[in-house]
């Protein structure tokens, strides 16, 4: 039967160097030059987070407390927290499903040489077309009076917004996302799908596989480190917009981000420690799904070396 | 199956084709809704209403000072860090990676919500009680929104050339160690810098959670208060955006790709003389 190569090439890659030996006698003077960026760092990321972090664990008194967590479980935010998980988690699901299957078509598809470059170019852009040009670009095209809206209506007889779709819903916002997670995703995921080499698919080949056989006993167990770390970094990519769907929805979808803004732009924070807690929160999230991601990602680039 | 027999990909052009309307069907769109602003036909009368407009050209302005200013900060903090800890500090690469990989779990809005508590009025360091304090924290956290793409273009460039043997040569012929960054390695890294700086002028420009929480007049807050005010405009704004953004990403790839050393133009001034008039 076919099998995919063994991970015995992979261990030895996967061992990390240690900071440790001779690390002190290394350093000597020399830390000077590393004195503005750690400074600027310290200053404008590590300094504010951390005040974040620890507010989040103490009370108004400044003594320490779980209590903001467990504030977290009003209502309110717990359903600010669901809706923008499930928001992510579909809008990821949908990037990662078409950005793999046009990531096939175009580079594994056998079309001409020119499409590959054209879409890559073009991902490039599309996936830092993120913000409120983007929502505004949606909502000339598929709001009450927008272009898509108004063909389906005036020469197909279909009302869009009659058969339940709402470019200011949970779906619409989806679809508005995915103009930024396919190119993404086609981005992240070419060179896993460059890693596949001919030389399995003849193998399998030869040894009497068919096409389906290939991809389910070859090709997709060896892509599905790539692609399930892409999935996540698609998911923390949805899961910390908030221009898009300020500038789609103004302040009436509240995914966690826009409830975040409202709170310290409305200069009202009756318990900032409350904010600091939905704060971490967020960062915690995106942490652990960016985390998996490299962790997924080393797996996966044993393929390709 | 083996037989070398091309048949159409039908599949695959399917969904090129599927997936390109999606993403030139919006587009289409925005523009072709940009010019019904005068009723019955077809004009610019969208675009010129949006650059006659003084905030337009005030905020287009902030950004831009604030971009540069992010840009020129970012590659102070970067390129020195980049060429020291590759020549002397080569253990402390992880760890200088990681805090330039940061921003990218930190969202923007968490990242202000830390500077206006940390940086507040009753800190010890109020940036956000003057309007140049608050300037230079947008930018700051511009710099930080950009460093993980700043850091690794210019770690990429560094690694295309023989640091080592640069510095080495140039101390040798007297130059001191400021001399050598901004003499030597800054020319050679500097397509680097430039796609480095492309990147984060796209990142800061239109920028909205920063801009708007510390409350000043860019570009991105701007956009919004438009999208709420107008109609036509919008989309305008949209087109423009995205062949600014377009503009950035060909830039940046152009310079990402260049060798160090080559001519920026090479065709500009061609090799035979045939332009220079007799």
């Amino acid at each position: 039967m076919t099998t995919a190569p063994t991970a015995h090439e992979a261990t030895d890659h996967s061992a990390s160097r240690s900071l440790v030996p001779g690390f002190a006698s290394g350093l000597r003077g020399n830390w000077i030059g590393l004195v503005p960026f750690f400074g600027f760092s310290l200053l404008f990321l590590v300094l504010p987070i951390l005040y974040l972090v620890t507010g989040a664990f103490q009370n108004a008194e400044g003594s320490f407390t779980l209590d903001n967590f467990a504030q977290l479980a009003t209502p309110n935010i717990m359903a600010a927290y669901s809706l923008s998980i499930r928001l992510s988690l579909f809008s990821a699901l949908l990037g990662t499903a078409t950005g793999v299957l046009l990531g096939y078509a175009v580079i594994l598809g056998g079309l001409p040489s020119w499409v590959r470059p054209v879409f890559m170019t073009f991902s490039g852009v599309a996936s830092n077309f993120a913000g409120i040009p983007l929502a505004f670009a949606f909502i000339a095209t598929l709001g009450r009076i927008g272009l898509v809206t108004v063909v389906l209506r005036d020469v197909f007889g279909f009302n869009l917004y009659g058969a339940g779709f709402n470019l200011f819903s949970f779906w619409g916002v989806a679809l508005t996302y995915l103009y930024f997670q396919m190119p993404l995703m086609l981005l992240i995921v070419a060179p896993a799908l460059d890693g596949l080499k001919n030389e399995w698919r003849e193998a399998a080949e030869i040894l009497g596989a068919n096409r389906r056989q290939y991809w389910r006993m070859v090709a997709l167990p060896v892509l599905t480190p790539s692609i399930l770390g892409c999935f996540l970094l698609l998911f923390a990519n949805a899961f910390g917009t908030l221009a898009t769907v300020y500038a789609l929805t103004g302040s009436r979808f509240a995914v966690v981000p826009i409830v975040l803004f409202q709170q310290i732009q409305g200069n009202v924070l009756y318990n900032p420690n409350l904010g600091y807690a939905l704060a971490v929160g967020m960062v915690v999230i995106m942490a652990v799904s960016n985390t998996i991601y490299l962790v997924l990602r080393t797996r996966a680039e044993r393929w390709q070396k | 199956m083996a037989e070398v027999k091309k048949t159409f990909p039908i599949v695959s052009t399917l969904i090129v084709v599927l997936t390109a309307s999606f993403f030139l069907i919006p587009l289409y769109a925005t523009f072709q809704f940009s010019l019904q602003m005068v009723r019955g036909e077809w004009s610019f009368a969208s675009y010129r209403s949006v650059i006659q407009s003084d905030v337009f050209l005030a905020t287009i302005q902030f950004s831009t000072i604030a971009s540069l200013a992010a840009i020129l900060l970012g590659a102070a903090v970067v390129v020195p860090t980049a060429y020291w800890v590759r020549l002397k500090l080569p253990r402390l690469r992880p760890v200088v990676e990681f805090v330039s990989l940061m921003p990218l779990i930190i969202p923007p809005v968490v990242l202000v919500f830390g500077y206006i508590r940390l940086y507040g009025s009753d800190s010890f360091l109020p940036l956000t009680m003057t309007s140049q304090g608050t300037n230079v924290l947008l930018v700051a956290g511009y710099v930080v929104l950009s460093l993980p793409y700043m850091y690794r273009s210019v770690d990429n460039g560094m690694a295309a050339i023989d640091i080592k043997t640069l510095t080495e040569a140039a101390e040798s012929l007297g130059a001191s160690r400021l001399r050598t960054i901004t003499g030597v390695i800054f020319p050679n890294v500097r397509s680097a810098i430039v796609s480095g700086a492309f990147l984060t002028f796209s990142i800061s420009f239109g920028e909205f959670v920063l801009a708007s929480l510390l409350n000043r007049p860019a570009f991105g807050p701007y956009l919004v208060q438009i999208g709420q005010d107008r109609a036509y405009e919008p989309a305008a704004l949209a087109i423009m955006s995205f062949a600014l953004i377009w503009a950035c990403m060909v830039l940046m790839q152009v310079f990402a790709s260049r060798k160090p050393g080559r001519k920026l133009v090479p065709r500009l001034v061609p090799k035979s003389a045939r332009i220079v008039t007799p």
